[in-house]
C-alpha cells in the first residue's frame, strides 16, 4: 500500500504495517544480539553461578569435614588420655604391690638371717659349753685327785674307785648348781 | 511535513503531529523518504545491539567467583530475568529459556528507553516492525517447544481441547484456536508498538503544542511552559511504560512458554 503511495511521490505510512527493510535489519541485529549474549556470556553466567553455589556448599563442606576430624582427634586424645592416665594408675600400683612385695622379702630375709645367725651362735655356744664342760669335767677330776691326794696323803690307785668318786662328787655338784 | 528536525529553526511547526513524523528520513542515503535501510531507527537498533554486546562482553569477560561491581550488575540483570521470570513462570526448566528471555529483555528495554534520551527521543518499537519480530520469534518458541515436549497431535489437543462437556466443545475449540494461535502474537506485537507509538505521540503533542501556543500568541506562553512542564512529567511516565512493556512483553513470553510445557491444560 505504502508502496504505491511512495511511487506517487507523498509518501503515507500505515503505522500498523511494519517495513519489510525494518524487519530485516531488527532481524538481523537481534539475532546477532542473541547470538553473541546467549553463547558467550548467559552460559557463562550460569557457570558463574553454579561455580559460587560450589564455592559455597564446598566451603561449609569443607568446613563441616574439618570439625568432624577436629572432633575425632579431641575423642582419640580423650582416650588417649585416659588410657594414660589408666597406665600411669596401674603403675603407681605395680610399684606399690612391688615396694611391698620387696619389702616383704627383704623382712622375710632378715628375720631368716637373724634366725640363723642367733641359731648359729646358740649352736655354737652349745658346742662350746660342751667341750668346756668336758674339759673341765676332765680338769677338774685330775686337780680334784690331785688335791684330794695331797690332803689326804695317800694315792688312790683303784681306778675304779677313784672314778667313782669324782663323778658322785660332780654330780653332787650339779645338783647343788642346778638348785 | 518531516519537519519534526527543523521545526525550531524555521519557527513554525506543523501541529498536530501525525503519523509522518514517526518516519524519519533516511541517513545514508542522506534526506531520502521512501529509503528504510539506514535511518535514524535502525542506527538505534544497531546502537542498542553494540551497547548490550560490549556490556555483556567487556563486564563478563573474566567472572569471578566474588563478582567486582560491574559484573554483579550484569549477573543482576540476568538474575533478574532468570529467577524472578523464568524460574517463576515456568518452574525449574525454565532456566534453559533464561538467556533468551533475558536478551529478549535487554533488547527491548534498552531499545524502549531511546524514547526519553535526549537526541535520540524515539523508539524503535515505535515501528511495528520490531516489536513485530520479537512476537514471531516469541510465537515460534513456544509452539515449538509445545510441539517438541507433547508431540505435534499431543500440543493442539492440548491447546485446543479444554477440558469441557462435549457440546460446549464446538463453541471452545474455536475461541481457542482463535486466542491462542492469532490473538497472542499480534497482541504481543501490537501492546508494545502501540505503548510506544503513543508514548511518542504524546510527547510530541505536549512539546510541539508549547510551540505552537507561543507561535499564535505571547500571551499563550504561560500555558506553552504548562505544556512543556507536562512533556517532563509524560517523561517520566513514559519511563515507567519503558520498563513495564519491557517486562510485559517478557513475562508474557514466559508465560506463553509455561503454557505449552504445561501437563494439564
Amino acid at each position: 500500500m505504502y508502496f504505491l503511495a511512495a511511487e506517487g511521490g507523498e509518501t503515507t505510512h500505515n503505522p500498523i504495517l511494519p517495513l519489510w527493510q525494518e524487519i530485516v535489519v531488527g532481524g538481523i541485529a537481534f539475532i546477532i544480539l542473541c547470538f553473541v549474549l546467549m553463547k558467550f556470556v548467559f552460559p557463562r553466567m550460569e557457570q558463574t553461578f553454579q561455580a559460587r553455589v560450589d564455592a559455597i556448599e564446598g566451603g561449609i563442606k569443607r568446613a563441616e569435614a574439618a570439625q568432624a576430624e577436629a572432633n575425632q582427634l579431641l575423642e582419640q586424645y580423650r582416650a588417649q588420655l585416659a588410657e594414660a592416665r589408666t597406665d600411669a594408675a596401674k603403675i603407681r600400683d605395680d610399684a606399690r604391690a612391688d615396694a611391698e612385695g620387696i619389702r616383704q622379702d627383704i623382712l622375710a630375709k632378715a628375720r631368716e638371717e637373724a634366725d640363723r645367725v642367733i641359731q648359729a651362735g646358740k649352736d655354737q655356744l652349745a658346742a662350746e659349753r660342751a667341750t668346756i664342760v668336758r674339759e673341765l669335767r676332765a680338769e677338774v677330776g685330775t686337780i680334784a685327785v690331785d688335791l684330794a691326794s695331797k690332803i689326804v696323803g695317800e694315792s688312790l690307785a683303784d681306778e675304779a674307785r677313784r672314778k667313782g668318786t669324782v663323778d658322785r662328787f660332780l654330780d653332787s655338784l650339779e645338783s647343788t648348781g642346778a638348785r | 511535513m518531516f519537519g519534526q528536525s527543523n521545526v525550531l529553526a524555521q519557527g513554525e511547526v506543523n501541529f498536530p503531529p501525525s503519523v509522518e513524523d514517526f518516519y524519519l528520513p533516511s541517513i545514508a542515503p542522506w534526506g531520502a523518504h521512501n529509503n528504510y535501510w539506514f535511518t535514524k531507527i535502525t542506527f538505534m537498533v544497531w546502537l542498542a545491539v553494540g551497547i548490550l554486546i560490549l556490556f555483556f562482553l567487556l563486564t563478563y569477560r573474566k567472572p569471578q567467583l566474588v563478582p567486582t561491581k560491574k559484573q554483579w550488575l550484569a549477573e543482576s540483570i540476568y538474575g533478574f530475568v532468570r529467577n524472578n521470570i523464568a524460574v517463576d513462570m515456568i518452574g525449574h526448566q525454565g532456566v534453559r529459556f533464561a538467556p533468551y528471555f533475558t536478551t529478549l529483555f535487554c533488547f527491548v528495554l534498552l531499545t524502549n528507553f531511546f524514547a526519553i534520551v535526549p537526541f535520540f527521543q524515539i523508539s524503535p518499537n515505535s515501528h511495528i516492525a520490531f516489536p513485530a519480530f520479537l512476537a514471531a520469534i516469541s510465537y515460534v518458541l513456544f509452539n515449538w517447544v509445545g510441539i517438541k515436549k507433547h508431540g505435534f497431535g499431543g500440543y493442539f489437543k492440548r491447546a485446543l481441547i479444554p477440558p469441557a462437556p462435549w457440546y460446549i466443545l464446538p463453541l471452545l475449540i474455536p475461541i481457542e484456536a482463535f486466542s491462542t494461535f492469532l490473538v497472542r502474537p499480534f497482541s504481543l506485537a501490537v501492546r508494545l508498538f502501540a505503548n510506544m507509538f503513543a508514548g511518542h505521540m504524546l510527547l510530541l503533542v505536549f512539546t510541539l503544542g508549547g510551540f505552537a501556543m507561543l507561535n499564535a500568541n505571547a500571551l499563550l506562553a504561560p500555558i506553552s511552559v504548562l505544556s512543556w512542564v507536562m512533556t517532563v512529567a509524560l517523561t517520566f511516565l513514559e519511563f515507567l511504560v519503558i520498563v513495564l512493556q519491557a517486562y510485559v512483553f517478557t513475562v508474557l513470553t514466559a508465560s506463553y512458554v509455561q503454557g505449552a510445557l504445561a501437563e494439564e491444560h
